[in-house]
C-alpha cells in the first residue's frame, strides 16, 4: 500500500501550541502527513483532535508554531483543503435544500458576485452521486438522518476537488449505509492521490480504515503508520489507564 | 371605512407616508431573515435603542433635523453600539446577551436623558424628536422619504450582491472562512446593512419597537416556506403589508402612534402563521397527530380483531367488546369509527366482527409489519 505514498508532504505542522484562555489544548505538536494517506487522528476526549484540524484551517488562534500545506502556509494555499466540519456545528432547520448546501463547495472559485450556475450544479449532482444521496438532491435538509447529514457536507468537502481533506468525525453516530459510504469514499480519495485526516472515535476500525495514525493527548504520543505506531504501549501512553480492552484488539491483528 | 381610506390614499402626504412605510417593510422584513437566521434576533433591539443617543447627538452638535443628519447619527451610534457588543463578548468573561441587555439599556436611557435636556431648552427648533420614541408617520415628510428610499435601495441592492456569500456566512461561518470567503469583512458588512435598515425605521416606528420589524416578518415567512429567498420575499411581503397598514390606521385613528399600530399588524400576520402555516404550524401539526394517533387505534383494534378470528374457522368470527377492551384499551369508540368506515360491523349489543374489507385491510397490516400469515 505505501508504494502510492510519494516522498511530497501534504501536511506539515511544526510546533503547534494552541491554548483557550490560560488553558493549553496542544502543546509542541510537531506531524508530517505524507501525501496520499489516509490518517486518523486518535485521542480521548478533550485531547485536541478537533482543536487540531481547526488550527490546521486558521480557524482558532494558534499561539505558536508554523503549518504548511504542500509546502506553502494554509492562507495562500487555502483553495487546495477542504473541511468536513462535526455536522453539529450547524442549524439543519436552515431553509435551503441539499443541493444547495452541496453547491456552497463551489463558492469559493466562483469568486465575487457570481450565481452558480450548470456548471456548478452539475458537479454538485456528481459529487451526490459518490455520496449515494442523489435521491435526496432537492429534499430540504432539517428531514435528514444523521447519516444523511454526514454525506451531505462529505459532497460539498468533494465538490471542492481539493488535494488535502480534513474530516472532524465523520463516523459519528451514522448508520451502517453512512459508514460503508465514506469508507469506500476514502479509498476512491487515496487511490486519486488525495490525503485526508480524519477525527476518529472507534479504535476497532482503526487498522481497517487507515495507514497512518496520529495519537494525540495535548501532545502528541506517536505517528506514524498503523503498522508501526499502533500498539498497545502508544495507546496506553494515549489514553491511560483506561485501555484493558486494547490488548485483546492488538491481539486479533496478529497475522 | 373604505371611504376613508380611498380618501387618505388621494392624500399626498398620506401616499409619500404610504411609501415610506412600504419600503421599510420591505428593506427590514428582508434583512431580517439574515438577522433570525444567523440568531442575532435581539441584535436588532439592541441597535434600535443604541440609535437614541445618537439621534439626540447629532442635534445637539448640527442644530438640525434634516433626516440625513439624523440618520447619520443613529447609524454611527447604532453601528458604536454593535462594536461594542462584539467587543465586551470577545475581550471579557461577559456573555453575548448579557452584553446586549447592557448595551441596550445603557444606551437607551442616555439617550432618554438628552431628549429631556434637548426638551428643556428655549428652542422651538427641538419640536418633535421625541416621536422617535414610538414612531409618528404623519411627521414624514418628502425629504425623509428620499432617505429612507436611497438608503433602502442600497442596501437591497448589497444584499442581492452578495446574496450567496451572506447565504454561506449565515449557514456556516466555519466552512465559508475555509471556501476563502472573508467572513470577518462579510459579517462587518451585514451588520452595517442591519444599522442602516433599522436607522431607515426609526422615525415611522420608533426605537422602541423597531425591532418587531426586523424580526417579526422573518420569523411569519419561516412559516411557510423552506427556501431561503422565497423567505425573504415573503418576509418582505409582510413587512411592507404591516408598514402601509400601521401607518393607514395611524391616520384614521387619532393619537395612534404609528410604531404601535404597525406593530400590532405584523404580531396579527405572526400569530396566524404560527398557528395555520402547512407543515410548521400549530394547528396543522396538532391535526396531523391526531391523525396518525387515529390511525394507530383503528390499526391495533383491526389487527387484534384478526388474531382473535384466527383462532376460529370464520375469520369474521364475532367478539365480544370487553376481550378488544382488554387488548387494546377503550376500544369502543375505535369501534364505532371501524364501523363507519365500513371496516368492522356491529353483531349484536355485545359482539363486534369484521366485515370483508376490514379483514383485508388487517390481512396486509399483519404481512407487512410481522411478516406472517393467520
Amino acid at each position: 500500500m505505501n508504494d502510492i505514498h510519494s516522498d511530497e508532504t501534504a501536511i506539515e505542522v511544526r510546533d503547534l501550541t494552541v491554548a483557550y484562555g490560560q488553558q493549553p489544548v496542544l502543546w509542541d505538536v510537531d506531524v508530517s502527513v505524507p501525501k496520499g494517506v489516509l490518517l486518523a487522528v486518535l485521542g480521548p476526549n478533550g485531547a485536541g483532535k478537533t482543536t487540531f484540524i481547526k488550527s490546521i484551517l486558521d480557524l482558532v488562534p494558534v499561539a505558536g508554531g508554523s503549518i504548511r500545506i504542500h509546502g506553502r502556509p494554509y492562507r495562500r494555499n487555502r483553495s487546495r483543503v477542504a473541511y468536513v466540519p462535526q455536522r453539529g456545528s450547524v442549524d439543519w432547520d436552515f431553509p435551503t435544500h441539499v443541493l444547495d448546501v452541496v453547491e456552497m463547495g463551489t463558492y469559493g472559485r466562483l469568486g465575487w458576485f457570481r450565481r452558480p450556475g450548470a456548471a456548478e450544479r452539475e458537479q454538485a449532482l456528481k459529487a451526490l452521486a459518490q455520496v449515494e444521496m442523489t435521491a435526496y438532491a432537492h429534499r430540504q435538509i432539517s428531514q435528514l438522518s444523521g447519516g444523511q447529514q454526514q454525506r451531505v457536507f462529505l459532497a460539498r468537502a468533494l465538490v471542492q476537488d481539493a488535494e488535502v481533506y480534513l474530516m472532524d468525525e465523520p463516523f459519528q453516530g451514522v448508520d451502517a449505509t453512512t459508514e460503508r459510504t465514506i469508507v469506500e469514499l476514502l479509498k476512491r480519495l487515496r487511490e486519486r492521490g488525495k490525503t485526508v485526516v480524519v477525527v476518529h472515535h472507534d479504535l476497532q476500525t482503526v487498522q481497517e480504515y487507515f495507514d497512518h495514525v496520529l495519537l494525540l493527548n495535548g501532545r502528541r504520543i506517536a505517528a506514524g503508520p498503523v503498522a508501526e505506531v499502533f500498539t498497545e504501549e502508544n495507546l496506553r501512553a494515549t489514553y491511560g489507564g483506561r485501555v484493558a480492552f486494547l490488548s485483546s484488539l492488538l491481539t486479533q491483528r496478529a497475522p | 371605512m373604505m371611504d376613508a381610506i380611498s380618501t387618505l390614499f388621494s392624500d399626498y402626504t398620506v401616499r409619500t407616508v404610504a411609501l415610506g412605510a412600504t419600503l421599510l417593510g420591505i428593506t427590514a422584513g428582508a434583512l431580517g431573515c439574515f438577522a433570525m437566521l444567523r440568531r442575532q434576533s435581539l441584535l436588532g433591539d439592541a441597535i434600535s435603542h443604541a440609535a437614541l443617543p445618537g439621534i439626540a447627538i447629532a442635534f445637539l452638535i448640527t442644530g438640525s433635523k434634516s433626516p440625513l443628519v439624523l440618520v447619520l447619527g443613529a447609524g454611527l451610534a447604532g453601528w458604536f453600539g454593535t462594536f461594542l457588543i462584539t467587543g465586551l463578548t470577545r475581550r471579557t468573561r461577559i456573555t453575548h446577551d448579557t452584553a446586549l441587555a447592557m448595551l441596550l439599556s445603557v444606551f437607551f436611557g442616555f439617550g432618554l436623558m438628552l431628549l429631556t435636556f434637548i426638551q428643556r431648552r428655549p428652542d422651538a427648533n427641538q419640536a418633535g424628536l421625541d416621536s422617535f420614541l414610538f414612531g409618528q408617520a404623519a411627521a414624514l415628510m418628502q425629504r425623509d422619504i428620499q432617505v429612507m428610499f436611497g438608503i433602502g435601495c442600497v442596501v437591497l441592492f448589497l444584499m442581492t450582491l452578495f446574496w450567496k456569500e451572506f447565504k454561506l456566512i449565515s449557514f456556516d461561518a466555519e466552512a465559508a472562512h475555509t471556501l476563502g470567503l472573508p467572513v470577518r469583512a462579510l459579517d462587518h458588512l451585514l451588520t452595517a446593512l442591519f444599522v442602516s435598515a433599522i436607522v431607515i425605521g426609526l422615525q415611522t416606528v420608533g426605537v422602541v419597537l423597531m425591532s418587531a420589524m426586523i424580526i417579526a416578518p422573518a420569523a411569519a415567512a419561516r412559516q411557510w416556506t423552506d427556501r431561503l429567498w422565497v423567505m425573504m420575499g415573503l418576509a418582505a411581503f409582510f413587512g411592507a403589508v404591516s408598514g402601509v397598514g400601521g401607518v393607514l390606521s395611524s391616520g384614521l385613528v387619532p393619537h395612534l402612534p404609528t410604531g404601535p399600530a404597525i406593530v400590532l399588524f405584523i404580531s396579527a400576520i405572526v400569530v396566524f402563521s404560527l398557528l395555520f402555516a402547512p407543515n410548521r404550524g400549530l394547528a396543522f401539526r396538532m391535526m396531523r397527530q391526531w391523525r396518525s394517533g387515529q390511525e394507530f387505534r383503528v390499526d391495533a383494534v383491526l389487527v387484534d380483531m384478526y388474531r382473535l378470528a384466527s383462532q376460529h374457522e370464520t375469520v369474521d368470527h364475532p367478539h365480544s367488546e370487553q376481550v378488544l377492551n382488554a387488548m387494546s384499551g377503550n376500544a369502543r369508540r375505535t369501534l364505532h369509527l371501524l364501523e363507519t368506515l365500513g371496516l368492522a360491523q356491529r353483531i349484536d349489543d355485545e359482539h363486534w366482527a369484521l366485515t370483508e374489507s376490514g379483514t383485508e385491510r388487517a390481512r396486509g397490516l399483519v404481512e407487512k409489519r410481522w411478516g406472517e400469515g393467520p
